[in-house]
């Protein structure tokens, strides 16, 4: 398929999901009522999938490995802890105090420091193998989860039902309050990749191509772990960790893709991110009026898919 | 010309370049040798940039650290030995991205024209839309000399270029190397384990042991039973044909 023609068929299933979405079974009399709910909604799932696809996509061009994914090292559940020790430390007094947005900047800043030091195991001047930051990612990850149970034991049932709507990826408690600052965070983030695209492809043949074809590698890593970092945080922030959406839509993509480049990839990645995202929830939602978060559905595939690959490849 | 001053390279205690100054000349084919762990690949990719050392080196006048990245990828090459990619890309794909440095993604017709005639000199031209990773080892090595060649720079570092080949390619790559020097100039640093390959093409040979530098001359100076000997701790008789000098070392 030509990259233009798989670019306007995924363009119309957005426009036709998001279209779905917003008007599906839409009350005339309470049209004023539910119509910028389903506006928010459909944003926020855009806003997630979009920073969801393109922080995975630049991971893997980055680390050259087209398995890894920021989630799977850890770096959603360090959000979740990030928030956990706010509670445990301040209250969910200071929480509510504290608005949305400083407390996402603290976390935001949290995990980019955090990542620019795992990243650095990968990058830096003695990398590691990658297996080797995946199991130390994993394991960082786990050690994270289960320090947020521990410290979610010992808060205030009550503090401890502000952080669970926080620990769920959930599509029915949406953080409005983030969401414009989100929505231009992953604007403004596509428009610096835009004069980038063609580099980014001499990235992905790894590091040592990539110098001697003349570009500053530790330099654009470093920017672009920290863009990773800020989007990932993003998408957590607005819903919540979903860990397997990255990998699941990222290798769909490359897939599905006639060619490996960046200016394809990285629409393609997107617009199939948020085209998963609206149909799941809208059949989940509207359908099957299921109330289980589509997050574990999702995941479930997605880990599923994940261990496949690493069978069929047998390597990482 | 290529001036290297004092080159180290340590990991933890053990130098494995450690202190070597020298020259590698303009305008022509440098091998060098040495046993394995001698420090050759280490030394080429810290004049390739591909890793951090001690030492200045300084190419055309300049030191590396004072070029703009960008420029010095339109003066040096340098290709490693193990080459893994892990996107799905097109022999012709990769052999076009020699052409970045100087055209980014938009490919001019000279552009093309290069890129067509690496694909040609590597004997690819019928491969050229074939996947990366349906190619044998041998095949894909070839890739990836057309894309160093057609990246079109003064200098071109290849780290054991002949790996995964067989003799004819072997020979033909070497004789391209060889066309590449005396018809256009070129200068091509290589590093060779076949020591009759290296005498038989290379106008200087590089010999290194333990990260020092042992020998550095023509080959009629190096490929000798004696020097041979201090090299690769090795009886190694030396016969002549033709003006050029063969190893007997099976």
């Amino acid at each position: 398929m030509k990259p233009r023609t798989l670019l306007l068929i995924l363009t119309a299933l957005f426009i036709i999901s998001a279209g779905c979405f917003l008007f599906w079974g839409l009350p005339v009399q309470a049209m004023g009522f539910i119509l910028p709910r389903r506006v928010i909604k459909v944003t926020a799932l855009c806003v997630t999938a979009v920073s969801i696809a393109i922080s995975t996509t630049l991971f893997q061009t980055v680390s050259a490995n087209t398995i890894l994914t920021p989630s799977i090292l850890g770096l959603d559940s360090l959000y979740l802890l990030i928030q956990t020790l706010v509670m445990f430390l301040f209250g969910a007094q200071t929480l509510v105090i504290m608005s949305r947005i400083s407390d996402f900047l603290l976390s935001v800043g949290l995990m980019v420091l955090f990542s620019l030091a795992l990243f650095s195991l990968l990058l830096g001047k003695r990398p590691m193998a990658v297996t080797t930051v995946l199991f130390l990612g994993m394991i960082v990850g786990q050690l994270f989860g289960a320090l947020s149970s521990f410290f979610q034991l010992l808060i205030d049932p009550n503090e401890f039902l502000t952080i669970q709507a926080r620990m769920f990826a959930s599509f029915n408690t949406i953080n409005t309050s983030l969401l414009l600052v989100s929505t231009l965070i992953v604007a403004f983030a596509c428009l610096l990749l835009i004069p980038l695209v063609d580099t980014l492809d001499v990235l992905a043949m790894g590091r040592e191509m990539a110098i001697n074809l003349g570009i500053d590698h530790r330099r654009l890593s470093r920017w672009l772990l920290i863009g990773v970092s800020i989007l990932t945080a993003v998408a957590t922030a607005l819903v919540g960790p979903i860990t397997f959406l990255g990998l699941l839509v990222v290798s769909l993509a490359r897939q599905i893709s006639p060619t490996f480049r960046h200016r394809i990839i990285l629409p393609v990645s997107a617009l199939l991110a948020m085209v998963t995202l609206l149909i799941g929830q809208f059949i989940f939602e509207r359908i099957l009026h299921f109330s289980t978060p589509i997050s574990i559905i999702i995941n479930f595939v997605g880990g599923i898919y994940f261990l496949s690959l690493l069978i069929k490849r047998r390597r990482i | 010309m290529i001036i290297i001053e004092r080159a180290s390279k340590r990991y933890g205690r053990r130098a494995v370049v450690d202190d070597v100054s020298t020259s590698i000349k303009a305008g022509k084919l440098t091998t060098l040798i040495g046993a394995n762990g001698a420090g050759k690949s280490t030394l080429l990719s810290l004049v390739g940039r591909l890793i951090d050392g001690e030492g200045r080196y300084i190419i055309e006048g300049k030191s590396i650290s004072d070029y703009r990245k960008g420029e010095l990828a339109k003066s040096l090459s340098m290709l490693r030995q193990n080459n893994h990619i892990t996107i799905r890309i097109s022999v012709r794909e990769l052999v076009s991205f020699g052409r970045f440095p100087y055209s980014k993604s938009k490919l001019t017709d000279r552009d093309h024209q290069i890129v067509e005639k690496a694909l040609k000199a590597m004997d690819l031209t019928t491969l050229a839309d074939s996947y990366l990773d349906q190619l044998s080892g041998g095949e894909r090595q070839r890739a990836f000399i057309a894309m160093t060649v057609a990246q079109d720079t003064k200098y071109l570092l290849l780290d054991e270029p002949l790996n995964n080949l067989d003799m004819v390619h072997s020979v033909e790559i070497m004789r391209l190397l060889r066309s590449l020097v005396d018809e256009q100039g070129k200068s091509v640093v290589l590093v060779l384990h076949d020591i009759n390959f290296a005498s038989s093409y290379s106008d200087e040979i590089i010999a290194l042991k333990g990260g020092k530098l042992l020998y550095h001359g023509p080959p009629q100076e190096v490929i000798t039973t004696e020097a041979l000997w201090e090299i690769y701790g090795m009886h190694i008789p030396v016969i002549e044909q033709e003006g050029k000098r063969y190893c007997l070392f099976y």
